[in-house]
């Protein structure tokens, strides 16, 4: 059992939990992930490693409740815990095993959309921890879904915010920024990395491949082992396939065959559709399995 | 005047059975085990105990059946097999001991097999405990993975006093016989769960969600946990696909997700979350056991079901009673095909099943007749999935992470004669990971000798 430590509602059903996996925490560097299962019916699902505290040997996951399987989760509190909490999983984020004075040199930018500020979060910050403080657009529905805003702010050369809806900073696009970025500030990026939903991740690797910088993306594929077992989670690479759980989750932007992974999102929106009208009548089922 | 045939055994009539996931044997009965153990003729030189991968005393442990004394006739059993609920109902009985039963010449062998579960299934009935337990020795050893091979081998070093962790992956143990064996061919509460059981009573620890390699490394395990050996018997899990056109369509998933998804996570059971999709018709390519099982699973989830291979009849790798089974259960076998190409719609999702007919050739190095092409013999299978179970190989999360590892061009990990001593000190393998995909009675044996080897490695150390 995975006891949650700290829960915290962060944005519109969005949470901050704070897991206690002693084991987890002591190997996970940036860029893993981890599959938590809730409670024995549940599904297995990926969360991206958002942080680690080694000494209270707890890892930090943020994820939205977007369907049955994450408003399940949700739905446990502080002192209760998850039955299953495995990983870390995948390999670290490529960042870690460059020369890091060779990085030092180099202009980063981090564009993170909505809940993609989770992931981007502990590259960013093992970034500042030695000395490197990237570019960072993050963009959101409006400003109640701009999350880790003051954390990333604070480690990042500079800064640039915009929502949909304009309530927070620009009212556009990451891509848009990107463009002004490059085109009118003639700003030159060696390496830009950008997480969040897959048409913005598509759109930005657009931008960067016309402006030939080079992308790395984090790919967020269904997966059920999340471990080299299954091949949900394949995806083309390059004209090869690739399993993201164990070559991944990140590749290089340019490389990757976006519209077949967004097909491939839809296999099981039937069945989705399914759990969340079961769950919705019978509310007293649910309840109780939140426990 | 001995019977030619055979006791028959009770199953679910196929109509029924193909509507849900309940056992489609039943085994037999007290009655009709001594029955079928009278036929026995307890051979001076018994062919079918050379037939057995693991050498149970086959005529001892029938003449206690035919005797009414099921439980001695389970610690014959107990001396040379951890697993006999699970092999007496998943090993290919009609190539080992029942193929070299003398009966079979003029007749139908002895049913070594059944009765094997039936004496497994009895002894579990009546909690007969076959466990001997030594005092702990002091010493540790650590197992990878809890299939057949971990498992056996777990059990064998614990019974000789060593304390022994499992580490499993996955959040449930058994490796195999949970996430891929379906549930009406291996019961996993009445017979899994049972036999991994009664290694817990030995004093096995096991500790599931730990990613060997990930979670920690095997240096790890002998440098901060202190384990004097490993045993690795990581199986090999990995699904290969074909590399044809489509194969990354809406529709398409490979066997391994397919049943784990139903067998794991339990996803044929409506109040399991997991999702699985099978459309209504749905083509399974393969002849393995694997191949079968899911396209008996699909059957069973309302499923039509086409298995696509490409030899003949005579060929399939499968166990013969689950072809037969499936037979009964209205799969329809489409031989001698090669699918070539995956057709999609304009949706994404699969269509059809594009194919080229074959015709058997000259045997290749396996010894069966090679498949060749026929010119322009294309045909297309109308279908909205496609399970793809052509094989798998051994995940090298282990191998990658483990320096000075010797492993083979297939990934399998490389030892030394039998007793699975590996290039690295101390670490030993066995089962799937060594072998690549096999059977879990040759698990099941890799894993004891390996434990035999490394209670000597320890003792001279
Ligand atoms: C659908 C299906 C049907 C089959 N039918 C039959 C049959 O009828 N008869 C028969 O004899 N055989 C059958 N087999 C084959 C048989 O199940 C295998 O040969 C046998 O299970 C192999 O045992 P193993 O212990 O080597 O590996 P496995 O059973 O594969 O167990 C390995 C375990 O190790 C775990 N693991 C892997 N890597 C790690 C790691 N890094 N850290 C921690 N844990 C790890 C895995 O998750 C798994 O649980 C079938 C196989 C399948 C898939
Ligand atoms: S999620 Fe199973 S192979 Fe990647």
């Amino acid at each position: 059992m995975y006891k949650i430590l700290t829960k915290k509602n962060i944005a519109p059903e969005t949470f901050y939990m704070e897991i206690e996996a002693p084991k987890v925490a002591k190997s996970a560097k940036p860029g893993h992930f981890i599959m938590v299962k809730a409670d024995e019916q549940a599904e297995r699902i990926p969360l991206t490693v958002c942080d680690v505290d080694t000494k209270k040997g707890s890892v930090t996951i943020i994820f939205k409740a977007v369907g049955a399987s994450t408003e399940l989760l949700a739905g446990f509190d502080e002192g209760d815990s998850y039955l299953d909490f495995a990983g870390p999983l995948g390999n670290e984020t490529e960042l870690l095993s460059e020369d890091l004075e060779d990085l030092k040199t180099k202009k980063i930018m981090f564009i993170a959309g909505g809940i993609g500020a989770a992931p981007v979060h502990p590259q960013i910050k093992w970034l500042y921890e030695n000395g490197i403080k990237p570019d960072v657009i993050l963009g959101a529905r409006s400003k109640d879904n701009l999350i880790l805003l003051s954390e990333i702010e604070k480690m990042a050369d500079n800064f640039y915010t915009v929502t949909d809806d304009g309530s927070y900073g620009r009212k556009a696009l990451v891509t848009e920024v990107l463009e002004d970025l490059i085109v009118k500030e003639k700003k030159h990026y060696d390496l830009v990395i950008t997480i969040g939903p897959l048409l913005m991740m598509k759109f930005v690797c657009l931008v960067t491949k016309k402006h030939d910088v080079k992308t790395i993306v984090s790919l967020n594929t269904l997966m059920v082992c999340g471990m080299g077992m299954c091949g949900a989670c394949r995806a083309t690479i390059n004209n090869e396939t690739k399993f993201t759980c164990v070559d991944g989750p990140e590749f290089d932007g340019h490389q990757v065959d976006f519209d077949e992974i967004l097909n491939r999102q839809s296999i099981y929106k039937d069945e989705e559709k399914e759990k969340l009208y079961q769950f919705a009548h019978s509310e007293q089922e649910f309840k109780n399995r939140r426990k | 005047m001995l019977s030619l045939n055979r006791i028959p055994v009770r199953e679910q009539n196929p109509d029924l059975r193909k509507h849900n996931f309940e056992e489609v044997c039943f085994g037999y009965n007290e009655e009709e085990a001594v029955k079928e153990a009278a036929r026995c003729l307890n051979c001076k030189k018994p062919m079918c105990v050379s037939g057995c991968p693991v050498s149970i005393d086959i005529p001892r442990f029938i003449k206690h059946v035919k005797n009414s004394e099921f439980e001695k006739a389970a610690q014959v059993i107990a001396e040379s097999s951890s697993l006999p609920g699970v092999c007496g109902r998943v090993c290919p009985q009609e190539s080992q001991c029942e193929g070299k039963c003398i009966l079979g010449k003029k007749g139908e062998a002895v049913a070594i097999g059944k009765l094997e579960r039936f004496v497994a299934d009895w002894s579990r009935e009546h909690n007969i405990d076959l466990s001997k337990k030594s005092p702990f020795n002091g010493k540790t050893v650590a197992v990878i993975g809890s299939g057949p091979s971990g498992l056996s081998c777990a059990g064998d070093l614990a019974k000789m006093g060593y304390g022994v962790t499992v580490y499993e992956d996955l959040h449930e143990i058994g490796g195999v016989l949970v996430y891929g064996i379906p549930e009406f061919r291996l019961p996993k509460e009445k017979v899994v769960k049972p036999e991994i059981d009664n290694l817990k009573k030995l004093g096995v620890k096991i500790e599931t969600n730990i990613i060997i390699g990930k979670t920690i490394t095997v240096d790890d395990l002998f440098d901060k946990e202190g384990f004097s050996a490993i045993f690795i018997g990581s199986g090999a899990g990995s699904p290969r696909f074909m590399n044809i056109t489509g194969e990354n369509l809406n529709g398409v998933f490979s066997a391994n997700e397919f049943l784990t998804r139903v067998n794991l996570m339990k996803a044929y059971k409506k109040e399991y979350d997991t999702p699985v999709h099978v459309g209504k018709k749905v083509a399974v390519i393969g002849g393995g056991n694997v191949a079968i099982d899911a396209a008996r699973t699909a059957i069973r989830l309302g499923s039509e079901a086409f298995l696509v291979y490409r030899r003949s009849k005579d060929e399939l790798p499968a166990r013969a009673e689950e072809v037969h089974h499936a037979e009964e259960e209205g799969l329809n076998f489409r031989l001698l095909s090669n699918p070539i190409e995956i057709i999609s719609d304009d949706k994404f999702w699969v269509k059809g099943l594009k194919c080229l007919k074959m015709e058997l050739g000259e045997p290749d190095e396996s010894g069966r007749r090679r498949p060749v092409p026929i010119k322009d013999s294309e045909f297309i299978i109308d279908v909205d999935s496609v399970i793809i179970s052509i094989g798998t190989s051994p995940n090298p999360l282990i191998t990658s992470s483990t320096k000075g590892l010797e492993k083979n061009s297939k990934g399998c990990i490389v030892t030394d004669g039998e007793d699975g001593r590996t290039s690295r000190k101390g670490i030993f393998a066995g089962g799937d990971a060594v072998t690549g995909a096999a059977t879990v009675i040759l698990a099941m044996s890799a894993g004891r000798k390996a434990a035999k080897a490394i209670d000597e490695y320890i003792q001279n150390n």
